[in-house]
């Protein structure tokens, strides 16, 4: 099975947690006409990871690198759920089901359905698994 | 008026001046002879022993450094064999090296005679309870403080640092007089018996302090005096003197340098020139009486002035002032000398952070606290925040390891931390004393 356009480019941005971080990753990414699909901020003490898809990955890495940010790629993938009770159960349950560890997720209600954004350790076996559970997931070419 | 040792302390001036001639002369002679640091060091100079004919002819005589005792890490600038070694002490050095001092027999004797002088007059003596909370172990404070105590025979509740609600069980059910600690510890300690619902104003037997190891002011004397309801005696020494090792008397007004033990000079840091009694300038001394590793005219880095004025209190030797800072970068961070060198070379090991850093320094509450803000590399960045907590605590640890203190780390953007010229400016001291 070709797995690959499955998986998705987010892109990591180091941040101190300080006032204005957030607002000048935002800015020169309008600057850049590149549009956030989704996006989190995972905190810690004293800094923190913005996380973003975004409709352009490689011009954003290149904006935000050449600003001084540490930014990185990372491969995560998207779900569309049922935008209903128990919706976020369903695809849970298949990945605990199969041993796939959740690392971190997100997710964003839109207008068509309910899309989670998940970074699991075994990437492969999570598409796979979430194909043949019946669930959608988004090809790359939806975001990028 | 108490005195442990009325011969010397009490000792005419010009007497006093007689002595330490003699010591100076034959401690050159000695280490002329058998020490080939100082032998090189002299002859750089062009100076013999027989250059040496009264005690001013010490300012023809070359200065040591800290680095001195770095470069000759671990023990090549002892002048006593190992076999007539009974102790070692090692203290940080400014770099990745601690500095090691040795100690004989005499060499403890003197330390302990000279804490046994400064006790007595303050007042303490036999029947005294005397809590030691400064650490016990490679640092100086405790053990020197302790054989001290022990020696007017007071009754010495070996504390160490930490566990401070244990300590002031202790300090009320064991009826202690007098505690030795840092100021800020001592501040601490207040703060944490209030919580306990104990005063030690009223409700323990404290009456006195002897505080050191870190600078403190006046004001911070008044406050501890008035809270605590304690006299509050400052005390100084370094390791390289032997430990803690010279008292206010019961005048609270200058440090007693005995005159047989240490001849005390003040320098102008830039020239390396004698100054008046009462300018300011580096503290110098030469330890006139250690065996196992003589200091001659050391350098010691801290700020005061000479007081030669006679003390009200009789006693005969000249006084140092308070201390009022550093000619280097050094800081003293909850009783332990901190170099921001020690912190670069820590840093240069560990690859996920760049060399440039920022030192910030706070009290909270009476401790110190210290950060220190590392830039993350590029290529360490990971998208786990596990990864990148793993990547903090590892600094903090290599840090703490290196440093003997308690730090906390912030990672921050590369490129983010003011890049400096002087080394100076990379810290940041918000302490108010």
């Amino acid at each position: 099975m070709d797995t690959k356009k499955y998986v998705i480019k987010q892109i990591s941005i180091f941040s101190e947690n300080r006032p204005g971080r957030l607002a000048s990753v935002a800015h020169a990414l309008g600057e850049e006409k590149i549009n956030i699909l989704a996006f989190s901020i995972a905190e810690a003490n004293g800094f923190g990871v913005i996380r973003a898809l975004v409709d352009q990955p490689e011009k954003a890495y290149n904006k935000l690198s050449s600003l001084g940010f540490n930014v990185a790629f990372t491969d995560v993938i998207a779900v569309q759920m049922k935008d209903q009770p128990g919706g976020l159960f369903e695809i849970a349950k298949v990945l605990g089901d199969s041993g796939i560890n959740i690392e971190y997720s997100y997710a964003y209600s839109g207008k068509k359905a309910a899309v989670l954004i998940l970074r699991v350790d075994l990437i492969e076996d999570a598409i796979e698994k979430i194909l043949s559970s019946g669930a959608t997931l988004l090809e790359y070419s939806v975001f990028h | 008026m108490q005195y442990w040792d009325p011969r010397i302390e009490e000792m005419p001036e010009e007497d006093l001046r007689k002595v330490q001639y003699k010591l100076l002369k034959s401690l050159v002679c000695r280490l002329y002879s058998f020490s080939p640091f100082y032998h090189d060091r002299m002859k750089e100079l062009n100076v013999h022993p027989d250059n040496i004919r009264e005690l001013s002819d010490i300012k023809k005589l070359p200065f040591m450094f800290k680095r001195d005792l770095r470069d000759s890490y671990p023990n090549r600038i002892f002048t006593a064999a190992q076999d007539e070694l009974v102790r070692y002490h090692v203290s940080s050095g400014t770099t990745g090296k601690p500095t090691v001092v040795g100690y004989t027999q005499k060499d403890l004797e003197i330390w302990t005679s000279s804490l046994a002088r400064g006790l007595t007059a303050i007042g303490l003596g036999r029947g005294d309870v005397i809590q030691v909370s400064y650490g016990y172990g490679l640092f100086t404070g405790g053990l020197g403080m302790h054989y001290g105590a022990e020696r007017i025979g007071a009754t010495v509740l070996p504390t160490s640092v930490g566990n401070t609600e244990r300590q002031i069980e202790l300090m009320q059910d064991l009826g202690v007089t007098a505690i030795a600690c840092t100021p800020s510890y001592l501040l601490h300690m207040g703060e944490i018996a209030e919580k306990m619902g104990v005063h030690i104003k009223k409700d323990t037997c404290l009456k006195a302090g002897i505080l050191g190891a870190e600078p403190w002011t006046e004001s911070m004397r008044a406050r501890i005096e008035n809270w605590l309801g304690i006299k509050a005696f400052d005390i100084y020494g370094t390791s390289e003197l032997s430990g803690p090792m010279f008292t206010e008397c019961a005048e609270q007004n200058g440090f007693h340098i005995w005159s047989d033990i240490a001849y005390v000079e003040v320098i102008d840091p830039k020239t390396g020139e004698q100054l008046e009694p009462g300018e300011k300038g580096e503290l110098t001394i030469t330890m006139l009486q250690k065996e196992a590793l003589p200091m001659i005219r050391y350098r010691i880095g801290d700020i005061s002035s000479v007081e030669e004025d006679i003390c009200p209190c009789g006693r005969t030797s000249p006084r140092i002032k308070r201390i009022q800072g550093r000619v280097d970068d050094m800081l003293i961070i909850r009783g332990i000398n901190v170099f921001p060198s020690q912190v670069e070379y820590t840093l240069m090991s560990i690859p996920e952070v760049g060399q440039h850093f920022q030192i910030i320094v706070e009290r909270s509450g009476a401790l110190d606290d210290m950060l220190v803000r590392v830039e993350l590399t590029k290529e360490s960045f990971s998208d786990k925040i596990t990864d990148l907590m793993h990547i903090r605590q590892n600094v903090e640890h290599r840090l703490r390891n290196a440093l003997n203190v308690a730090i906390n780390v912030e990672l921050v953007e590369p490129g983010s931390l003011p890049r400096f010229e002087g080394k100076s400016k990379k810290v940041i001291d918000k302490r108010v004393l």
